[in-house]
């Protein structure tokens, strides 16, 4: 049974709560398939040894008549930015090379609690700052529907890796658009949460007021449980939210029923629908508009003029939180440490190690974050970035009193090619236009597919937008969205993924 | 246009503590130049009436009870130092010869 692991993760399930599959079968089946598929793909950074131990527990806990989460037993992939007890956590950095955290982070113990075995580390970019998984310190991940293409980033590893079945169900973190675009660009599903909504305790911080840990999968519904196992309160972030969460996995299950469209009031952003986006990417969006409002949605046009200043206070705001965050790789506590010739200080043991160990992106983002937060420029950098957060805050309010949701492609083109925008960074910044203004304003989103572009038959995302905090719509809406799609094609969207030679995908 | 020189650069990294090459140097100074014209742009709109938001989802006074909670103990918190003598990090010398 090979093809087990083509089946969502809320099939596994059933499989697996019957008894006609166990979790060793399943677990094993997914180790298989990164063996087969990784060696070309380079999605995994670190693979467990554990995970079939876990697996076998759980088929134990099952015959024994435990009660477990509809989860449990099915194999899970971790974005390497999260801290892990037992596995190496290095955020795709050499500066962490082999360094192995004394504590989980708070997702992660999570998904053990919930029984679910962690198959391994999945590649990014160097502490997530990038859109293409090319400025990981380790390895370029390969886009799982076109291998000459780049996974987008910076959560490249957890979206190739579903996309390509290595696994069902995968961890991202979302800064600037790090879960949502690389799911567009892999025709897969990932969702950023309301900020606050899952705990950072752990997440290694690239931008702590813009990180926000989230689920990547193949279909909605997954995403809504593996979230219910991630979310909620944690007293380790002080920046948790603790209202208590409806369930997500009940919002897709409403929205799949069919009745979620009719009379939404459905928002277009008039600056995320923008001439210079690929052909390809804007006829889908605007197939899907046509659709929705066949179903009854109500299609309005709104305006966010702030929007077009969102990049611009992004990677201010982002940098300065960056380089005080990345501070902490010092050569003292933990990580690298290289020692300079001579009788070096410890500064100088500092400087040395920080220039080995930090990559050309990391350290552009470093220097620029220093000069943003220096003497003299911090109110004209810094303070300004922070007053443009609350224009877009504001454009984000105007926008929802009158619309229940916003949408947008998630990103402005398809997949490009290995290498293509690596030298000009600015290009490659002005990739995440239509992620950013989400994370600017603490609020949730979710990429879901809705097909192939015309020009490259690559898959193209649909962003959903929601107020803070609801978070459930965006499940109820996507999953309403995903059944028509998957109704009138007859299939769902990843039994597209093109075929291998050798019968591997 | 931006006044970010060579100069600028290196003092940059002087403060970040990393110590880059003559051709980083170089490199970033071209680049942070234009990065910087680039995102000067937030100044056309931040103006002095609007407020800053540093925090997406505001909070205030997040307190928890003062209880000894998740602590590491010395061995699990040295076991990813580069140097330690077994109770405490051990790092080079804090002043050089000439301090």
């Amino acid at each position: 049974m090979s093809d087990i692991t083509r089946l969502s993760a809320a099939e596994q399930s059933v499989l697996l709560e019957s008894r006609e599959i166990s979790s060793v079968e399943l677990t094993k089946a997914h180790l298989d398939r990164i063996a087969e598929t990784d060696t070309d793909l380079g999605a995994f950074l670190y693979v467990s040894d554990d995970a079939l131990t876990i697996a076998d527990e759980v088929d134990s806990a099952r015959a024994g008549g435990v009660a477990l989460n509809p989860l449990a037993g099915i194999p899970v992939a971790i974005k390497d930015v999260l801290c892990t007890l037992d596995m190496p956590s290095t955020a795709g950095s050499k500066i962490l090379e082999g360094w192995v955290p004394p504590y989980d982070a708070t997702p992660v113990a999570r998904l053990r609690d919930a029984r679910l075995p962690i198959l391994g580390k999945t590649n990014m970019d160097e502490f997530a700052m990038g859109s293409s998984t090319e400025h990981s310190a380790y390895k370029i991940t390969r886009n799982s529907w076109d291998r000459t293409r780049i996974p987008g980033g910076s959560g490249g590893g957890s979206a190739s890796a579903v996309g390509a079945f290595q696994a069902s169900l995968a961890l991202g973190s979302d800064t600037g658009g790090s879960i949502r675009q690389p799911a567009a660009f892999t025709g897969t599903v990932g969702v950023k949460p309301t900020y606050g909504g899952v705990s950072r305790y752990g997440a290694i911080a690239l931008a702590s007021s813009l990180d926000q840990v989230g689920p990547v999968t193949r279909t909605v519904l997954d995403a809504g449980l593996l979230h219910d196992i991630i979310g909620g309160h944690d007293h380790h972030d002080s920046t948790s939210i603790s209202d208590k969460w409806p369930s997500f996995a009940d919002a897709a299950r409403r929205g799949a029923r069919g009745e979620s469209l009719k009379g939404l009031r459905v928002g277009v952003v008039k600056e995320l629908d923008q001439p210079g986006f690929q052909p390809g990417v804007t006829s889908l969006f605007h197939e899907t508009l046509t659709m929705l409002a066949a179903e009854g949605a109500e299609i309005v046009d709104v305006n966010a003029p702030n929007f077009e200043y969102a990049v611009a206070a992004y990677y201010l705001i982002l940098t300065a939180e960056a380089s005080s965050n990345l501070a902490k790789f010092d050569s003292v506590r933990f990580g690298l440490r290289v020692t300079p010739s001579g009788t070096p200080t410890v500064e100088n043991v500092m400087s040395t190690t920080r220039e080995v160990g930090f990559g050309a992106e990391a350290k552009r983002r470093i220097i620029l974050g220093t000069y943003a937060l220096s003497a003299g420029y911090y109110d004209a950098y810094y303070g300004s970035a922070q007053k443009v957060r609350t224009l877009i805050q504001r454009d984000f309010a105007a926008a929802f009193a009158q619309v229940d949701v916003l949408v947008s492609p998630t990103a402005p083109t398809t997949a490009w090619k290995v290498g293509e925008n690596l030298d000009d960074p600015l290009a490659m910044w002005l990739s995440d236009i239509t992620t950013i203004p989400v994370n600017m304003a603490g609020i949730p989103g979710i990429s879901i597919p809705i097909g192939l572009a015309d020009e490259d038959q690559l898959p193209v995302g649909l962003q959903i937008m929601a107020p803070a905090r609801e978070d459930a719509r965006l499940y109820e809406i996507g999953a309403a969205i995903e059944a028509l799609l998957d109704a009138k094609r007859g299939s769902t969207f990843s039994s597209l993924t093109p075929s291998r030679a050798g019968g591997v995908i | 246009m931006s006044d970010i020189t060579e100069d600028t650069v290196r003092h940059l990294a002087n403060l970040a503590r990393i110590a880059l090459t003559p051709d980083e140097v170089t490199t970033l100074a071209s680049e942070l130049a234009e990065i910087v014209s680039a995102v000067e742009k937030v100044n056309e709109v931040a103006t002095a009436d609007i407020p800053a938001t540093s925090h997406p989802i505001p909070m205030e006074n997040v307190w928890r009870d003062d209880v000894v909670a998740d602590e590491l103990t010395s061995e699990q918190a040295l076991t990813g130092a580069p140097d330690h003598d077994g109770s405490r990090f051990r790092v080079t010398a804090i002043l050089g010869e000439e301090e």
